[in-house]
């Protein structure tokens, strides 16, 4: 994790960096001012901050205020008063109490880690949620559609009609783009006007694929390649 | 009255002499410094300034192992905030104290 201190005591900034020795966190720079550190962030990706809050002329919570994506941040200050006010931010993860000890320390980075695993796993789920989904336009609508059911698209000039279980949509768009956005594992251009669902095929014959009712011309080019795939006997 | 110590640098350090050397070093350029504002700001009655000075120096307290020295300090700090300065010469003698003990604490022979 990169991760930089602001804190207007060297002495402070200083046992932090000892602190972090032997954790996963690296540090990046320090700053005795959390002016400074503005300049940086904005420049650089950063997962953690160490945050004094009781610094002359700008706070640690007016520096929070200033952030609109602030990564995480483990407050540190010599005043105990503060822990209710530290837990408004959504973005602090932990409070520590100066001067720190090593096991509290220890702790908060384990907590630390904790919390960047929750984010990374909701990203991935998230982006994986939305692979499973394709949108397009249809009539100046956005319409979703689940691409594995998705059992055909056929070209038509300038559009595309899309053949779903008891649906089809007609696109703007080309053969090519829309087989970039699907899976290669499940789809395959079987023909310059035509892409299937492999895992939607009931038979083939000669030069022809069926995907449920609709009967599909297979180019002799590709033949090999969608033979390939099928489990043959 | 408690003895400045470096029971928590040690600890901190891990054997690690460098970290050690570089704290003490710093402790010995700031803190006579921040005792020399606090003092002249209290003289100049800036109080406002005073509690932001026992604010900051009471962390190196804290590194000097004078775990009651603290709370004692950070007293002081809400008292001064609300008005009232009875304990200040108190904390002085403390901080002198600590003043005196880092002026002698060779760098070497930590």
């Amino acid at each position: 994790m990169n991760c930089i201190v602001i804190d207007d005591d060297a002495s402070a900034r200083l046992i932090i960096k000892q602190m972090c020795k032997n954790t996963s966190i690296q540090i990046l720079e320090d700053f005795s001012s959390a002016i400074e550190a503005i300049k940086y962030l904005n420049a650089n990706e950063i997962d953690v901050i160490f945050l004094d809050i009781h610094m002359p002329t700008f706070s640690g919570f007016d520096f929070i205020k200033t952030l609109k994506n602030p990564p995480k941040i483990i407050l540190t200050t010599s005043d105990k008063n503060f822990a209710l006010q530290a837990f408004e931010f959504d973005c602090v993860v932990d409070y520590l109490v100066k001067p720190i000890e090593l096991n509290r320390f220890t702790k908060s980075v384990e907590k630390l880690s904790k919390f960047t695993t929750k984010a990374v796993d909701v990203v991935t789920n998230k982006k994986q949620e939305e692979s499973k989904f394709i949108y397009v336009n249809v009539d100046k609508r956005l319409v979703k559609l689940d691409i594995p059911k998705i059992l055909l698209i056929e070209a038509n000039g300038d559009y595309i009609s899309i053949k779903t279980d008891g649906k089809s949509y007609i696109v703007h768009c080309t053969l090519k783009k829309i087989e970039e956005k699907l899976p290669s594992a499940i789809f395959l251009k079987v023909h310059r006007s035509y892409i299937i669902n492999t895992l939607e095929i009931i038979d083939i014959e000669d030069n022809s694929v069926l995907i449920r009712k609709y009967v599909v011309p297979i180019s002799r080019s590709k033949k090999a390649e969608l033979m390939e795939r099928l489990n043959l006997l | 009255m408690e003895t400045p110590n470096l029971s928590y640098i040690s600890q901190m350090s891990g054997g690690d002499k460098v970290f050690e050397q570089e704290l003490l070093q710093i402790l010995k350029l700031e803190f006579p410094k921040e005792l020399k504002e606090l003092k002249l700001n209290f003289k100049a009655k800036n109080f406002e300034k005073v509690t932001l000075d026992i604010h900051k120096i009471k962390h190196k307290i804290g590194l000097l192992g004078m775990a009651d020295s603290l709370e004692f300090a950070s007293k002081v700090e809400y008292d001064i905030k609300k008005g009232i300065t009875e304990e200040y010469d108190d904390l002085l003698l403390i901080l002198d104290r600590i003043a005196v003990y880092l002026s002698h604490k060779q760098l070497t022979l930590l």
